[in-house]
């Protein structure tokens, strides 16, 4: 069990509890973290879970699949921070990790 | 496994099916005994039917394996004129890329935050001309003029010329000569090499004036599609065009159709008007507004214990998927509740999924919470006749719905 800081477009924060395993975009969607959508469950077919990693922890992250890199240039604004949050699932070295949120899904 | 005696030769985009609705039944067949089913012959010529959502995710996300490009024929059952057309829904990588990447600005969140109170305002106006007590086509005058009017908004279009642009789109889908509304292919053409022409020159013209939000002056503008050959530009358009018009009208109206045949569901809306947004949902996968899209195999690929070969015709039925009841139990009804909601594959996955996804929703929510704000009783909105369908197993809507507002 950690825990995952998600910062909104406007600064609200929500910090919440996450299983070892679980992904940071179910453990957005169940805690209804506004700015997560997830439209396709998880599965990397979306692009709905856009997050930016905030600089300190993207070096703890697993490297991105071709198939996440092909999704994220679907998004808007994508940049050196943007992660599917579907494809980062939690870890004890991941405990604590901040994430920010778009102003929107698309 | 092969497919049992009574399904062998089955054509499911037969557009009679969809008409008499005897499609929940050949589909709800082959989902349980031959979900991967390959027809031999049709007025389509040969090919696959996906019918599962879980097969259906694999094929819209394996773009190398299952290719949208044009000169294979592009991404509808049907081979016709508008599949050599350059519009990037039928590219694949990189071009689409490039080409989805100039458009998308216009229709992402923070560009839709600035249209809300448009959208509301133009919604409002159709609304209250609306007559009580008396008989009306809904698809007429509430669906039609409503998405009309939104693409007119996007294009920055004069609003009294926006059905020229509807009437684009119905000839890009249409089937010349059966129920169609052109005899010949030669008349369609010409029609539509008139619609290049017209948007070649506002191209121009907008890509000559200060950058604005309007989706053609973002098109004249983006370093990706800037220099667009006239073929390209009117591929584009009336991609945008059809995917903003067809398909959202067609859900305005069934989602009036699913709340009468729902009952209970348009009470729970009315009395808890936050469920909207779900609603807005689950009306999109009962709709499926468009029943289908069409890749073609670029290698030999198994898909549920069948293999596909190279240069096969593939066609995922996305109204199938979203009545899989794996996914989506009791998938007939509708429920506003559900879960899973979003999962529906109305908008396709991967990286052809809908650019203006969050536009139809938008448009569809904000359509029913002005509905309720005017009549905010469960079944006041009646549905007084039969929803004539459209005669295809592409596009899945209404020619007319006759509505009466009670009081």
């Amino acid at each position: 069990m950690g825990m995952v800081k998600f910062i909104e477009a406007d600064g609200t924060t929500h910090e919440v509890e996450i299983a070892d395993g679980e992904s940071l975009m179910l453990a957005a969607t169940r805690n209804l973290v506004p700015g997560i959508d997830g439209d396709c469950g998880g599965v990397c077919a979306c692009a709905t879970c856009h997050v930016h990693v905030e600089p300190d922890w993207s070096e703890k992250l697993t490297a991105m699949a071709d198939d996440e890199d092909t999704m994220l240039e679907l998004t808007d604004a994508r940049d050196e921070q943007s992660r599917l949050g579907c494809q980062i699932t939690m870890s004890p070295e991941l405990d604590g990790v901040t994430v920010r949120l778009p102003f929107g899904q698309h | 496994m092969s497919a049992s005696p009574s399904l062998a030769g089955l054509n499911p985009g037969s557009p009679q099916a969809f008409v008499d609705g005897s499609c929940n039944e050949i589909f709800a067949k082959l989902r349980a005994d031959d979900p991967v089913h390959y027809c031999p012959e049709s007025e389509f010529g040969p090919y696959w039917s996906i019918t599962r959502h879980e097969d259906i995710m694999f094929v819209d996300t394996h773009p190398a394996e299952f290719s949208s490009d044009a000169k294979h024929g592009g991404v509808l059952i049907m081979d016709i004129f508008t599949s050599e057309l350059p519009a990037f829904i039928q590219m694949d990588p990189p071009a689409h890329t490039m080409r989805r990447k100039a458009a998308s600005p216009a229709v992402a969140p923070n560009n839709l935050a600035n249209l809300e109170g448009l959208i509301r305002e133009r919604t409002a106006a159709v609304l209250d001309t609306l007559p009580v007590g008396e008989e009306f086509d809904w698809v007429e005058r509430v669906s039609l003029d409503l998405t009309a009017k939104m693409l007119a908004t996007l294009f920055d279009w004069p609003i009294e010329d926006r059905f020229q642009l509807t009437r684009w789109s119905d000839l890009t889908t249409t089937i010349p000569g059966v129920g169609g509304i052109v005899e010949t292919e030669e008349e369609r053409t010409a029609e539509l090499m008139r619609a290049g022409q017209i948007f070649s020159e506002l191209f121009q013209e907008r890509a000559a004036q200060e950058p604005k939000d309007d989706l053609i002056s973002m098109l004249a503008h983006s370093p990706s599609s800037r220099n667009m050959s006239p073929a390209d530009i009117l591929g584009d358009m009336l991609l945008l065009i059809v995917g903003g018009n067809d398909t959202t009208r067609n859900s305005m109206t069934g989602s009036v159709l699913a709340m009468n045949r729902f009952p209970e569901q348009y009470a729970k809306v009315c009395a808890r008007p936050e469920l909207i947004p779900g609603a807005v949902s689950e009306i999109i996968r009962w709709q499926t507004p468009l029943a289908h899209m069409r890749r073609t195999a670029t290698q030999d690929v198994e898909v549920h214990g069948k293999t596909i070969r190279k240069g096969d015709k593939v066609v995922m039925w996305y109204f199938s998927g979203n009545r899989d009841e794996s996914i989506f139990p009791d998938a007939e009804s509708l429920d506003i509740e559900r879960a899973n909601v979003r999962r529906h594959v109305s908008f396709g996955f991967g990286i052809h999924r809908c650019v203006g996804n969050r536009l139809a929703e938008q448009q569809l929510r904000i359509l029913w919470e002005e509905i309720l704000k005017r009549w905010p009783n469960p079944g006041q909105l009646v549905v007084t006749g039969d929803a004539v369908p459209v005669p295809s197993s592409f596009v899945r809507g209404y020619l007319r719905m006759p509505v009466r507002i009670g009081a």
